[in-house]
C-alpha cells in the first residue's frame, strides 16, 4: 500500500503548483485552473486523512463526504466564474486579469 | 318684652347690610335709576339704616340697667387661640353711635341728591352723580362695622374702611383742584390723608398686636378683663399706640394735617366724613378704650393735653383762613380737640356729648357752607351767562369758597343765612345752643381736675367765637365784596330742608344732657364708667362772657367798617407776623415738608436709584451677572468649543482622512497582489501556528 506520506507530498506539490500559477499567471482561465488544482490538492488531503484515521474514527466517510461537497462547490464557482469571464472579455476584448483593475482605490 | 328686644337685636346686621344693598342696587342697575332713583336708594337704605339703629335703642332701653346684646354674625379667623368673629355689639355706647351716624347720615344723604345735582354740572360729569352715593352708602355700612364692633380687630376693619372711603370722596374730583381747574391737587390731598391715616392705623395695629400678645385676645370683655392685671408699661404702651391711631383718625397733632386738605371733597362728604362723623372714631375708640385708659394717669394726662394743645393750636389757624370750608375744617380739629381732651381727662359722658351736638352743629355749618358756595357758584354761573360780551370773564378762576369774595349774602341767601346762625352760636356756645352745654360740661370737668387744659381750652373757646364771628361777618353781613356775591342764589328745598332739621338739632340739642338730668350720661353710664359732671356756674359765665366778647370784638373788627373790595385782613395789621403765621398753617405743612417729606422722598430716591438702579439693576444684573454670564459664554465658545473641542475633532478626521489616503494604495486594483497578501498572510499565520 502506498505510504500516507506520498499522497499528502503529492498534494502539497499541487497545491504550490495551483497557488504560483494564480500569482504568476495572468490569464484568467489559467488562473481559474490553478484554483481548481488547489482545490483538488485539498481534496487529495481530505480523503488522505480520511483513510489514515479511519480505523479511530466515529464516521469512516467524513472526508470523502466533505470531498463531494468541495467538488461540488467548485462546479457552481466554475460555473459562476466563466460567466464572469465571458462577460468581461464581451466588454474589454481581453482576459488578462491585469488589464482589469479599475476597482482600484 | 323680652321677646320683642331679643327679636330687633337679630335685626342689628342690617345696619351693615343695608347700605351695602343700597350701594349695590346703585352699582348694577343705578344708570338706568336716574339722578332722582339713585339719591332715593341711597337716602333709604339709610334711612332704613337709622330706622333699625331707633329700633336696636329701643331694644336696650328695655333691657335691665347694664346689659348689652351681642350678636355673633359668623366666624372670621380661629387660628391656635386667636379667635376674631364678626359679632356685633350693641350697648348704649355704640347704639348712640349709630344713631348719629345713621341719622346725620340720612339727612347729608338727602341734602347732597340736591347738592351733587349741581356739583356734577358744574363741574362737567354728571356721570359721578352715581359714583358719589355708591361711596356714600359705602361709607355708611363702613362705620356701621366701626362702631358696632365687639373687637379691637372688627373695630379696626371699620377703622381701614371708612379711611378707604374718605380717601375717595376727598379724591372724588380726582383730576381738578378744589377750582376745577386740571390739576392733581385733589388726588394729592385725597394721598395725603391716606397716608397720614396710614401712619395712625400703625399704631392702632400695634396697640392691637400687644394686646394679643399680652392678653390673649382682641374682644374688649377679654382685653377689659386683663387689663387689670397687666404691668404698667402694657397699659402705657397700649394706651399711646391707641393714642396715635386716634391721632390720624380724629386728627390730632401732629397727625391732623390731613384733615384741611381733606376740604378737597364734596362739601356733603366734609360734612358727613370729615365733620361729623369718621373723624369722631377716635374719640369713640377712647371712649370704648375707657377701661384701658382709667388704669394709667400719665395716658390720660397726655391725650387730654394733646386734645388742649390741637384745639388752641387748631382756633388759631382757623383764625387767618380765608377759605370758607378752611375755617370750619379746623374748627373742627379744634372742636375734636375739646372731645379728646374731655375724653382724656375721663370725662367719657361730656366727649361724647360734644361729640352728638359737634356733629349736629358742623354738619349744618359745613353742609350751609356747601350751600352758601352753591349760591356763589350759581351767582357766578348767571353772571358769566347773562354779560355774553364779557366771555373772558369765563377764562377767569373765580374762588365761590373765599369769603374775601362774599360779603353781604344775608339778603341773597336768607334761609341759609338763619341756618348758619343757628350752627354758629351753637358751636360759639351761646347759651342755650346745643354746644354751650356740651363744651361746658366739659370746661367744668377740665376745671376741677386739670387747670391747665381748662385754661386751653377757654382760649380756645375764645378762639372759636371770634372766628365765627368774623366769618359771619365777612360772609354775611357787610356789601358784596364781588359782583358774584350780588348775584348769588338761594339753594332749593332739598338742601335746605335737611339743614331745617340739623339746626332744630344745633338749637336743642342741649336737652341731651341738660345739667341735672344727664340723660346721656345716665345711658352711657351703663356701659362705661363715667363720673357725672357738676354744673358749675361760674365757669358757664366765664365761657359765655368769652364768647360774647369775642363777638363783639370779631363786629368791632369785621363789621364796624366792613372790609371792602381787595381790602387786608384788620388783624394783619394789628398781630402782623402773629396773623402772618395763622394765615399761613404755622408753617406746619413747610415743616413736615422739610423735617419729614423731603429726607423720605430723598431716601426713596436713593433707593430708588442708588441701590436699586445703580447698584442692584446697573451693576449687579447688568454688570455682574449678565456681563459675567456673556464672559463666561464667550470663554466657552471659543477657547473651548472652538479651540479644544473642534481642534481635536478636526485632527481625529485629519488623523482618518490622512490614513484612508495612504491605505488605498494598497487597492491598486490587481487581483494577484491581493492573492499575494492573501497567500502571505496565510503564511504568516500558519508560520506562527507552527512555530509557537
Amino acid at each position: 500500500m502506498v505510504p500516507v506520506n506520498y499522497y499528502l507530498a503529492l498534494a502539497g506539490i499541487l497545491f504550490t503548483m495551483g497557488a504560483m500559477g494564480v500569482l504568476i499567471r495572468r490569464n484568467a482561465l489559467v488562473v481559474f485552473m490553478s484554483i481548481e488544482l488547489m482545490l483538488n490538492a485539498a481534496n487529495l488531503t481530505f480523503v488522505t486523512f480520511a483513510r489514515m484515521y479511519a480505523a479511530n474514527s466515529a464516521s469512516v466517510f467524513n472526508g470523502q463526504i466533505f470531498v463531494f461537497f468541495v467538488m461540488t462547490v467548485a462546479a457552481a464557482e466554475v460555473a459562476v466564474g466563466l460567466a464572469l469571464i465571458v462577460t468581461i472579455f464581451r466588454s474589454k476584448q481581453s482576459i488578462d486579469i491585469d488589464q482589469i483593475n479599475s476597482l482600484k482605490g | 318684652m323680652g321677646n320683642i328686644s331679643e327679636l330687633m337685636f337679630k335685626l342689628v346686621p342690617w345696619i351693615v347690610f343695608l347700605p351695602v344693598i343700597g350701594l349695590l342696587i346703585n352699582l348694577t342697575i343705578g344708570s338706568k335709576l336716574g339722578e332722582k332713583g339713585v339719591g332715593a336708594v341711597a337716602a333709604t337704605a339709610s334711612g332704613l339704616t337709622f330706622v333699625v339703629a331707633l329700633l336696636q335703642a329701643y331694644a336696650l332701653s328695655t333691657l335691665p340697667e347694664g346689659k348689652f346684646a351681642i350678636a355673633p354674625i359668623v366666624q372670621w379667623i380661629h387660628i391656635g387661640s386667636l379667635a376674631i368673629d364678626w359679632t356685633f355689639r350693641m350697648d348704649t355706647l355704640s347704639v348712640t353711635m349709630m344713631l348719629v351716624v345713621s341719622g346725620v347720615g340720612t339727612l347729608i344723604h338727602i341734602y347732597a341728591i340736591g347738592y351733587m345735582h349741581e356739583d356734577v354740572r358744574f363741574k362737567n360729569d354728571v356721570g359721578r352723580y352715581r359714583r358719589f352715593f355708591v361711596f356714600l352708602n359705602l361709607f355708611i355700612a363702613m362705620m356701621m362695622i366701626l362702631v358696632s364692633a365687639n373687637s379691637y380687630m372688627m373695630l379696626f376693619v371699620g377703622w381701614e374702611g371708612v379711611g378707604l372711603c374718605s380717601f375717595l370722596l376727598i379724591g372724588f374730583w380726582y383730576e381738578m383742584d378744589t377750582l376745577g381747574r386740571p390739576s392733581f391737587a385733589n388726588s394729592n390731598a385725597a394721598k395725603k390723608a391716606f397716608i397720614v391715616n396710614r401712619i395712625g392705623d400703625f399704631g392702632f395695629l400695634m396697640a392691637a398686636f400687644m394686646m394679643f400678645w399680652k392678653f390673649g385676645s382682641t374682644d374688649f370683655k377679654e382685653v377689659f378683663a386683663a387689663v387689670g392685671t397687666a404691668e404698667p408699661w402694657v397699659i402705657l404702651w397700649i394706651t399711646m399706640f391707641l393714642l396715635v391711631g386716634v391721632a390720624g383718625k380724629s386728627a390730632q397733632i401732629p397727625l391732623y394735617v390731613w384733615l384741611p386738605d381733606a376740604m378737597a371733597g364734596p362739601t356733603p362728604v366734609s360734612a358727613l366724613i370729615h365733620a361729623a362723623t369718621m373723624v369722631t372714631a377716635g374719640v369713640y375708640l377712647i371712649t370704648r378704650s375707657a377701661p384701658i385708659y382709667m388704669l394709667s394717669h400719665d395716658a390720660q394726662n397726655i391725650v387730654a393735653m394733646v386734645g388742649a394743645v390741637t384745639a388752641v393750636f387748631a382756633a388759631s389757624i382757623a383764625v387767618g383762613q380765608y377759605d370758607i370750608k378752611k375755617v370750619l375744617a379746623y374748627s373742627t380739629i379744634s372742636q375734636l380737640g375739646f372731645m379728646v381732651a374731655a375724653v382724656g381727662m375721663g370725662a367719657f359722658g361730656a366727649g361724647m356729648f360734644h361729640l352728638i351736638t359737634h356733629a349736629f352743629f358742623k354738619a349744618l355749618l359745613f353742609l350751609s357752607a356747601g350751600s352758601v358756595i352753591l349760591g356763589m357758584e350759581r351767582g357766578h354761573h348767571h353772571l358769566a351767562h347773562g354779560h355774553q360780551e364779557h366771555a373772558e370773564h369765563e377764562a377767569e378762576v373765580f374762588d365761590p369758597g373765599d369769603m374775601r369774595n362774599m360779603g353781604g349774602l344775608r339778603k341773597r341767601m336768607p334761609v341759609t343765612f338763619w341756618l348758619y346762625m343757628a350752627g354758629t352760636v351753637a358751636l360759639a356756645g351761646i347759651p342755650p345752643f346745643a354746644g354751650f352745654w356740651s363744651k361746658d360740661e366739659i370746661l367744668a370737668d377740665a376745671f376741677r381736675e386739670f387747670p391747665l387744659v381748662y385754661w386751653l381750652l377757654t382760649i380756645a373757646a375764645f378762639l372759636t367765637a371770634f372766628y365765627m364771628g368774623r366769618q359771619i361777618w365777612m360772609v354775611f353781613f357787610g356789601e358784596p365784596r364781588h359782583a358774584v356775591a350780588e348775584h348769588a342764589e338761594e339753594s332749593p328745598l332739598i338742601m335746605t330742608a335737611p339743614l331745617m332739621v340739623l339746626a332744630a338739632l344745633s338749637v336743642l340739642g342741649g336737652l341731651l344732657n341738660l345739667p341735672g338730668v344727664e340723660t346721656l350720661t345716665h345711658w352711657l353710664q351703663q356701659t362705661v364708667d363715667i363720673v357725672p359732671g357738676e354744673f358749675n356756674p361760674g365757669v358757664a359765665l366765664i365761657s359765655t362772657g368769652l364768647a360774647l366778647l369775642a363777638i363783639l370784638l370779631s363786629w368791632w373788627l369785621y363789621l364796624r367798617k366792613p372790609l371792602a373790595t381787595g381790602q387786608p385782613d384788620p388783624l394783619k395789621g394789628m398781630l402782623g407776623p402773629v396773623f402772618a403765621g395763622m394765615e399761613h398753617k404755622w408753617f406746619v405743612d413747610e415743616a413736615y415738608q422739610v423735617v419729614f417729606v423731603n429726607p423720605y422722598n430723598g431716601l426713596s430716591n436713593f433707593l430708588a436709584q442708588t441701590i436699586d438702579m445703580d447698584f442692584w439693576h446697573d451693576w449687579l444684573h447688568n454688570s455682574v451677572i449678565a456681563k459675567g454670564f456673556v464672559g463666561l459664554t464667550r470663554f466657552l465658545a471659543d477657547p473651548v468649543d472652538l479651540g479644544l473641542v473642534d481642534k481635536v475633532s478636526k485632527l481625529l478626521a485629519d488623523a482618518v482622512q490622512a490614513s484612508a489616503i495612504s491605505l488605498r494604495k494598497l487597492q491598486n486594483g490587481f487581483v494577484r497582489s491581493y492573492a499575494l497578501a492573501v497567500m502571505l498572510g496565510v503564511v504568516v499565520i500558519i508560520g506562527y501556528l507552527i512555530l509557537k
